[in-house]
């Protein structure tokens, strides 16, 4: 079922959306940002704390131990069952930018030495969306998980279900929602870490079942758009509304962790689960387990 | 829920999700179909305007869905089948229903009821629409009648977002796939019910024959499945639905 594939080796981020220059402006601030300064602070603004978002590739980069990820089903994509009005000429626009197949990177590996299986969803490729690629491999990962007896951690970006497959986009809700339920049912444990943004069939489906839920500071999570909201209610809503630390505050999800706390965190949570870990675990590991359990 | 009304008799309505209120958009409730015993959940957009309204035109809330998990696990606990009643524009998308927790409501009783340990047939009987629907039909058999749609996007949603244009919902509507027919042909559906018209209107009597008539053959058959095996194909029926490539491979179905 699965094809054993070495990943290239990270390395440093790669940059895909942003322009080319030694400047980047950031988005929220607007401040020229020295382009190295934001590629040390993982794509964090030094001025405000903007989470740029990352493509899959670099969020496994950043939070994964630098050797040893093997990626699973890298060449399964989603194929156009509708024939849907230009999907098979979005896809292959998608691949070209990201140098991706898939909106989903799914596959083993260590945080500071901890085994898990990983997944990191992609919003630059098609709005991360859902279709039946992505949800296969995300239920692939899960069973994966289960069959092997390793913890999960799944990193969700994505604007919700693939329409250009309609309802068996759907059907991916459902899909996704029972293979991480059977991980439940085995006694493993499963991350749902919510970057910008996270909404619709995503946050409906396996993104709000994990046993613990983080987000990335001012990442964007909830169900409906905030436009379909604010027609729906007549009203405006406040501008926090659906931020990640809305969320936290409304009970929704654990924790609101900073993007150079996140491997950290993710360790002391793996340590906390008990899982397996490597003999020699590799030696960037700085701070012990201790510091988030 | 007129469907309640003509197929069911001894209808006790639950009320409640135990932790908010009792969302009126969604029926719950214990009842008999030919004297066997049943949970019924189901989407419930009232008879005229002003019950629409008072039922937020089926559009649940979090403690909807809540309230219809819980009936669903009452079901589970006596082993009981549940019937779901599919008929929803969605979920309800508003600011409390998000700080409530919609999603989270929606995912957990699509994740609930995919491993229910009790029978659970589903019928879609006006609008399938998207993850508000799904949250009650993780079926072991999926029924549609032949006029309702099921889809993960409303077609004006979709045109919006393809041609930034909603008034070409139709041409949206097509290529979304979303009739009974389509659905049963990408096996999403296991049955489509005539729903048969006397003049111009749809002859409501003969409509609820028919999802009489494929309750009582279905019931019949789920009743002698254990609920291991149930839970299992229930897994396996939703597992395969997708249609995958192989980059390098030629290109095929993953069922
Ligand atoms: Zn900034």
């Amino acid at each position: 079922m699965l094809n054993w594939l070495r990943r290239p080796k990270y390395g440093s981020l790669q940059r895909r959306e942003m322009p080319a220059g030694i400047w980047a402006k950031c988005p929220r601030c607007s401040n020229l940002i020295y382009r190295k300064e934001l590629e040390r602070s993982l794509r964090v603004c030094p001025k405000c704390t903007y989470h740029h978002r990352l493509s899959a590739e670099e969020r496994l980069a950043i939070t994964l131990d630098e050797d040893g990820f093997v990626e699973f089903d890298g060449s399964l994509t989603s194929a156009d069952p509708l024939s849907f009005v230009g999907y098979a000429q979005k896809l292959e626009e998608a691949r070209q930018k990201t140098g991706r197949p898939e909106a989903v990177i799914w596959g083993e590996g260590t945080i500071e030495g901890w085994r898990t299986v990983a997944a990191a969803l992609d919003f630059y490729f098609m709005g991360g969306s859902m279709g039946s690629a992505v949800g296969e491999k995300v239920t692939r990962a899960a069973e994966h998980a289960r069959e092997a007896r390793l913890p999960l951690i799944i990193f969700s970006a994505s604007g919700g279900a693939r329409m250009q497959e309609g309802v068996l986009s759907l059907m991916q809700l459902a899909k996704t929602s029972a293979a991480v339920g059977r991980l439940h049912d085995a006694g493993l444990p499963y991350v749902s870490i919510m970057c910008d943004p996270t909404t619709g069939g995503v946050t409906a489906s396996f993104a709000f079942l994990g046993d613990v839920i983080l987000a990335e500071p001012g990442a964007t999570i909830g169900f409906a758009g905030r436009r379909v909201i604010e027609q729906t209610i007549r009203r405006k809503l406040p501008d926090d509304f659906q931020t990640a630390e809305f969320c936290l505050h409304k009970g929704l999800i654990d924790m609101v962790v900073a993007r150079s706390e996140m491997r950290r965190t993710l360790a002391g949570l793996l340590a906390f689960f008990g899982g397996p870990r490597l003999e020699k675990p590799v030696p960037e590991v700085a701070a012990p387990q201790g510091a988030q359990t | 829920m007129d469907y309640v009304a003509a197929l069911f008799t001894d209808v006790l309505e639950l009320h409640g999700d135990r932790r908010f209120r009792d969302d009126p958009a969604m029926f719950a409730g214990m009842a008999r179909f030919e004297g066997q015993p049943v949970v019924i959940i189901g989407h419930n957009k009232g008879k005229d305007t002003k019950e629409n309204i008072a039922r937020n035109f089926g559009m649940p809330y979090p403690e909807g869905y809540r309230k219809a998990l819980r009936a669903m696990k009452l079901a589970e606990k006596f082993t009981v089948p549940v019937v779901a009643f599919v008929d929803t524009p969605g979920a309800f998308p508003g600011d409390a229903a998000e700080e409530r927790g919609q999603a989270e409501a929606i995912a957990r009783n699509i994740q609930e009821m995919s491993r229910l340990r009790t029978a659970a047939i589903v019928v879609i009987t006006g609008e399938g629409g998207s993850g508000g629907a799904l949250a009650i039909a993780v079926g072991d058999v999926v029924l549609m009648l032949q006029y309702a749609v099921y889809t993960v996007i409303t077609p004006e949603g979709c045109a919006a977002i393809l041609w930034h244009d909603a008034t070409r919902a139709p041409e949206a509507a097509a290529a979304l796939r979303l009739t009974a027919k389509d659905l049963q042909a990408l096996g999403v559906v296991d049955e489509v019910l005539t729903e048969p018209f006397a003049g111009a209107h749809r002859d409501s009597d003969a409509v609820f024959a028919e999802v009489r008539d494929a309750l009582r053959r279905h019931l019949g058959v789920l009743r002698q499945v254990s609920p291991e095996e149930l839970v299992n194909r229930r897994y396996a029926k939703f597992r395969q639905l997708g249609v995958l490539h192989e980059t390098g491979a030629p290109a095929g179905q993953s069922r």
